[in-house]
């Protein structure tokens, strides 16, 4: 089969892919598997292609992510549980001529940190919320987060959600797109290649969203939390596609093109 | 028709063996070794040379471990 | 030139902070200090300096909003009342762990609770022990008069990016709320980006190519490095201790009893002081202008030469704790305040002086 020698085939002229400079050389503290890394890459992919990373200022919160400015080399600011989206508020409006994102997860943004993803949402804050939703909160050990699914257990509902006593899981995407100030919102994955390549071009457009002072982009990426769901990778995406994207259908929820 | 090549480098010391990539990988080239790295997770590695540079697996990877070439035979 | 204006205590802190050449103000309304945002919305300063004013969806994201504009070398303020500032704890100890420089007024109103919404100082053990989590100090003012509401605005300023540390101006529902004679500074220009980059190097202005990224962060999970920088905490501390504490000794020259009071409370017992002089009594005025670092060797000096000390406080009594460590036991040293909201007259602080002190 082989015609060609590797050594032939590995030559920069036949690079087609590899990591982007933007994210460090740390080995990143994400489980084995887990969604978070791909999503970093796919952003600062996308920083990297828009050339945009002298102007960029990125905000991640209290969560597994906090510790994205180790892994994302850009500036970066560490915030309080829940406040990025007050944060990054604060840093477009005081440098508009800034690239501005926040990366939370759903603890964070759909529990905690409620008033300030609505709010900077119908504000029409001109920044993007990129917003990992694995159903669980994974930093602290699996507890049950507010986008947990109905009868899903987690370590603070071992016998599965209850919804009558514990509540439903909040579809806060939907909430926030019914906001005039969001201008682009979307649901998307990243646990196949062709979901990962529709996610960028969703993270691409968030950003030349920000670009043309559109107004707030809000990207979901649906994710798995293999540790907090205690499954093997591959089966947690698996069951992912089963049971979180019923819930949570993938697509764009709304695209604003005014 | 010109036929593609193509070849992945694996950065086998900070690959975690999560797998994602292998059902990524339309030729199936790609496989957890049975060896283990330095954190001791059984790593990927190519076990043929079915590959064509479609790039699948590296941009599933969550690690971004995976470079890939890709060289057209005329 | 400078401004000769009669203002509200909390609208000359507003145009004084415009004028120190603020980018940003991030506030929530609470009585009785609402004037602060209401002036600056009014006052348009966007049109005048290019400052952003915005009414945020509560306390904690007012903080956060500082905290943002702060991590880009932004001059960025908010303020508030007690329960607002309660509510402001968490982001103001990741200020000061990030090491962020800005200014947060608080005008204290009664509490604890809802409480009231009249003048009080019950905030000062939160406003000098901490406040939030984790051992951490603000660089805390406390104006007695409208003239000092405006002159700490930038002084505020000034000392938060000299130390790169939050500066809280602590005030009160009196000194906000009345009018008085005030001098205004010239307006002083924000900084330009050039300024940022060169002076605030650590700011997250986005990372250029000539330079590693910059990260704004409290966290440190290695506990040996969080321990160091909490040593490098204590020791710039202890450096703003050694450079920064002020205070106006007040009739403290030939005095054989003292009082100690600030803000509100200093003013009245300034009258008290000329009320007992004119019985016959020397009593003189330590007045802390500085609450962290506390005034604590002038007040040590001072209770070699007196007789007794009174703290007066509108609270049951907090900074007492701070002059009796100063003093240690050699005089006797006793607290007058009034609570709920209330302000002691003159004439009950001289009674006090009388009971606790010079006949005490």
């Amino acid at each position: 089969m082989a015609l060609i020698s590797k050594e032939e085939i590995r030559k920069p002229e036949n690079l087609i892919y590899k990591k982007t400079p933007l994210l460090t050389d740390k080995p990143l503290s994400y489980c084995p598997g887990c969604g978070h890394g791909t999503a970093h890459r796919i952003v600062m992919e996308v920083l990297e292609e828009m050339g945009i990373q002298d102007k960029t200022i990125g905000i991640a919160p209290v969560g597994c992510s906090v510790l994205a400015y180790e892994f994302m080399n850009i500036d970066m600011q560490q915030a309080a549980h829940g406040r990025a989206p007050a944060v990054a508020t604060a840093v477009k409006r005081l440098n508009p001529d800034k690239f501005v994102f926040t990366y939370q997860g759903d603890g964070d943004l759909a529990a905690i940190g409620t008033a300030e993803t609505i709010h900077a949402c119908n504000r029409g804050e001109n920044i993007v919320i990129i917003f990992i939703n694995n159903g669980i909160y994974g930093m602290t050990g699996g507890q049950m987060a507010p986008t947990t699914l109905p009868g899903m257990k987690s370590s603070t509902s071992p016998y599965g959600r209850d919804v009558h006593t514990m509540g439903n899981p909040l579809k806060i995407t939907e909430l926030i797109a019914q906001l005039p100030g969001t201008i682009y919102v979307t649901r998307q994955a990243v646990h196949t290649p062709g979901n990962v390549r529709k996610t960028k071009k969703a993270v691409r457009k968030a950003f030349e969203n920000q670009k043309l002072n559109k107004g707030l982009s809000f990207v979901e990426i649906v994710s798995n939390c293999n540790s907090g769901w205690k499954m093997a990778p591959v089966k947690s995406n698996e069951w992912m596609v089963e049971n979180m994207f019923p819930y949570y259908p993938l697509g764009d929820i709304k695209v604003n093109e005014d | 028709m010109a036929k593609v090549v193509g070849d992945i480098v694996i950065d086998i010391e900070k690959c975690k063996g999560c797998s994602v990539c292998i059902p990524a990988c339309p030729n199936d080239v790609i496989a957890l070794s049975k060896n283990v790295n330095g954190k001791g997770y059984n790593y990927a590695e190519t076990i043929n040379e079915e590959c064509i540079g479609c790039a699948n697996c590296a941009i599933v990877c969550p690690d971004g471990v995976i470079t890939v070439y890709r060289k057209k035979l005329d | 030139m400078k401004e000769l204006r009669l203002m509200k205590g909390n609208e000359a802190f507003a145009e004084a902070a415009i004028r120190a050449g603020a980018d940003g103000y991030f506030g929530y309304p609470i009585t009785p200090q609402s004037e602060v945002m209401e002036y600056l919305m009014a006052e348009k300063p966007h049109e005048r300096t290019g400052m952003v004013v915005l009414q945020a969806e509560s306390e904690v994201a007012a903080i956060n909003m500082v905290y943002g504009g702060a991590a880009c070398g932004k001059r960025v303020l908010t303020s508030s009342s007690s329960p607002g500032i309660s509510l402001k704890q968490e982001g103001i100890s990741y200020i000061a762990g990030a090491e962020l420089p800005c200014v947060i007024l608080n005008v204290v109103r009664g509490g604890p609770g809802l409480g009231t919404i009249q003048p009080s100082q019950s905030d000062y053990f939160q406003s000098t022990k901490g406040g939030g989590h984790g051992d951490y100090k603000l660089i805390v003012l406390a104006p007695s008069s409208v003239q000092e509401m405006a002159d700490f605005a930038r002084l505020g300023f000034d000392l938060a990016f000299k130390y790169r540390n939050p500066v809280l101006v602590l005030s009160d529902g009196a000194i906000g709320q009345m009018m008085e004679k005030v001098e205004l500074d010239e307006q002083r220009p924000r900084f330009t980006e050039a300024e940022i980059i060169s002076n605030t190097p650590w700011a997250t202005t986005g990372k250029t190519i000539d330079r590693e990224r910059n990260i704004v962060t409290s966290l440190d999970l290695d506990s040996g490095k969080q321990e160091l920088h909490n040593l490098a905490l204590q020791a710039k501390y202890r450096e703003i201790e050694h450079n920064e504490t002020r205070y106006e000794a007040i009739s403290c020259d030939d005095a054989e009893y003292l009082i100690v009071a600030y803000g509100t409370s200093a003013r009245l017992s300034q009258k008290a002081v000329d009320l007992l002089r004119a019985e016959g009594y020397k009593v003189g005025l330590l007045r802390p202008i500085t609450l962290f670092p506390f005034p604590s060797a002038i007040i040590a000096k001072l209770a070699g030469q007196v007789k007794g000390i009174l703290t007066v406080e509108m609270s049951a009594g907090q900074m007492i704790e701070d002059v009796r460590l100063a003093v240690g036991c050699r005089v006797k040293v006793e607290h007058f305040g009034r609570m709920g909201g209330i302000i002691p007259s003159p004439t009950e602080v001289v009674e006090a002086m009388h009971t606790k002190i010079i006949g005490g």
